[in-house]
């Protein structure tokens, strides 16, 4: 049997069962090692499916159309071809940058779309920052409103104060 | 600083425990995935970049207080063998383990928790415990990570959540797996049921050697796959819900095989141990294949109770890395197969089986013999 990656004789075989699917990958030693095959913690069916044999990606990154649109991360250079090629992202902000291209694919991989669990803690610090001075504003709108200024004066200094850096 | 002698000399904790209670399940491990939102992923990243992400991430996690005298070593400054030790322990990926100038890990000295310096991530976090302990393994990774981040800015996204190398870690970051030892399932051939079962609730199960449903040893590795869109707690208690039924159908499998066909299951179990007391050459195949018979022929009562430990012992120390530490010098495949199976030998020299090796005649074995320590070399 071939290796499904190059045309190398097979000595690895997997079988793993994704999403009720029993899929069958055969590949070389120089192939597995590549992919990390040979070790069953760190190794999962999607990464390599991601690699480029099939699947919607694979798809998508292995048409003639340059994909992504020939957009280029500013951060760090990437582009949706070098997902081709390493396929792994460049920097966080590739995913702002490509974030219609990746939302399809996640379909295939997880069980959702949207984060549900853990939030760093300065950020949800920041998050409950930006509330409350979402919260103080309309409310500075309201004092001034009802031409309320010693309230207003006080909701304006506690504004300045959280909005400092 | 600590050696790397000096951590890899003794067992390390999750091996030492627990699985007295869980027969069928000999390890939990969590693993979180972070980057730090301003550098490049270390594949992309340039040389002298991967040098300054490095520069940042280091001193905070040795700076951890559970990393107090830690293990902390850039992977340039480590031995192939070490790093093959390290990987066998699996304390590094394999990955990793292949990786050298601006990599490191940083390993806790009793091995419990290991952090993995620009790998495919930055940071790779992993925490192992005996048995399933799923749960207060993932807490107690949480609560560094919550420590980190004190002093590190993740990646986050607020719906990819922690953005990772790979799309397919997004959201979580979190591999849960454990590792199961299913003998009984696989000789009543009902291993590749379960494991479609398995398979069937998005969960990945792969053979720990070997191929497909005929895992060497019976070792089988069982983890979410999917990281986005569910909490750590949801993932991990589907897990934990899962492998508690995977162990009750391993445990209702050799208590079904016992009373069938009790002298097929003792002549196995026997003869695996005669092959493992005698053998002066045997390879890592054969003998993953009779430790584990041993190993049940423990958890059955043919043998003393510590016998399971002594077997979860002698997997990890007989792996062609750990062979040539202990040699202290590279040595041939013949010569490995040869210091295994002495090893072996040696280990297995104060264990006897019951007189009759069958539980169902006569006295319960496992109280007729009293409980030799396993013989350390
Ligand atoms: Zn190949
Ligand atoms: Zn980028």
């Amino acid at each position: 049997m071939k290796c499904d990656f190059c045309d190398t004789k097979a000595s690895v075989f997997l079988t793993q069962l994704v999403e009720g699917q029993m899929k069958k990958v055969s590949l070389c030693e120089t192939c597995a090692k590549e992919r990390g095959v040979t070790d069953p913690t760190g190794f999962s069916l999607a990464d390599l499916l991601l690699g480029g044999i099939s699947g919607e990606l694979g798809g998508m990154i292995g048409g003639h159309q340059p994909a992504g649109g020939g957009k280029v991360c500013q951060a760090c250079g990437f582009t949706l071809e070098d997902l081709r090629r390493v396929r792994r992202f460049g920097c966080a902000e590739c995913y702002t940058l490509f974030r219609e291209e990746i939302t399809p694919m996640l379909r295939g991989m997880h069980k959702g779309a949207s984060h549900v669990g853990k939030v760093p803690e300065g950020l949800m610090a920041l998050q409950f920052k930006h509330q409350r001075l979402q919260d103080l504003r309309s409310r500075l709108e309201q004092a001034v409103t009802a031409e309320n200024y010693e309230e207003a004066a006080g909701l304006r200094d506690e504004i300045h104060s959280l909005a400092l850096p | 600083m600590m050696r790397f002698s000096t951590l890899i000399k003794n067992p390390a904790d999750w091996m030492t425990g627990g699985a007295a209670a869980h027969g069928a399940v000999l390890t939990s491990r969590i693993r979180l995935a972070r980057n730090l939102r301003r550098q490049p992923f270390p594949g992309w990243a340039k040389r002298e970049q991967r040098a300054l992400a490095l520069e940042l991430m280091r001193p905070s996690v040795e700076a951890l207080s559970v990393m107090k005298d830690a293990f902390s070593q850039e992977l340039s400054d480590l031995s192939s063998v070490q790093k093959q030790v390290l990987v066998e322990r699996h304390l590094v990926s394999r990955e990793h383990a292949a990786r050298s100038e601006g990599s490191a890990v940083v390993i806790e000295r009793r091995q419990s928790f290991s952090f993995m310096l620009n790998e495919e991530d930055h940071l790779r976090m992993q925490a192992i415990r005996p048995g399933l302990q799923l749960s207060s393994a993932f807490e107690a990774l949480s609560a560094l990570d919550t420590e980190l981040e004190t002093t590190l800015e993740f990646a986050f996204d607020p719906t990819l959540g922690y953005l990772t190398t790979c799309p397919t870690n997004l959201g979580t970051g979190l591999r849960a797996s454990v590792m199961l030892h299913l003998p009984g399932l696989v000789l009543s051939d009902q291993i590749g049921q379960v494991l479609q079962a398995v398979g069937k609730i998005g969960l990945a199960v792969r053979g720990l050697y070997g191929e497909g449903t005929e895992s060497l040893g019976h070792l089988y590795q069982i983890s979410n796959q999917s990281t986005l869109g569910e909490s750590e707690e949801t993932i991990i208690r589907r897990l934990e819900r899962v492998i508690g039924q995977v162990a009750e159908h391993e445990q209702n499998a050799r208590e079904k095989l016992l009373e069938d066909d009790p002298e097929m299951v003792a002549d196995k179990i026997g003869r695996a141990f005669g092959v493992l007391r005698h053998a002066h050459i045997i390879d890592s195949k054969e003998a993953l294949n009779h430790l584990s018979l041993l190993r049940l022929g423990g958890t059955l009562g043919f043998f003393p109770a510590d016998t399971i430990l002594l077997c979860d012992s002698l997997l990890m120390d007989i792996q062609p890395a750990h062979l040539q530490l202990h040699a202290v010098r590279k040595l041939s495949p013949e010569e490995r197969d040869a210091i295994r199976a002495q090893i072996i030998r040696s280990r297995l020299q104060n264990l006897q089986s019951s007189d009759t090796c069958t539980p169902s005649a006569g006295e319960p074995p496992s109280s007729s013999q009293p409980a030799n320590p396993p013989d350390e070399l």
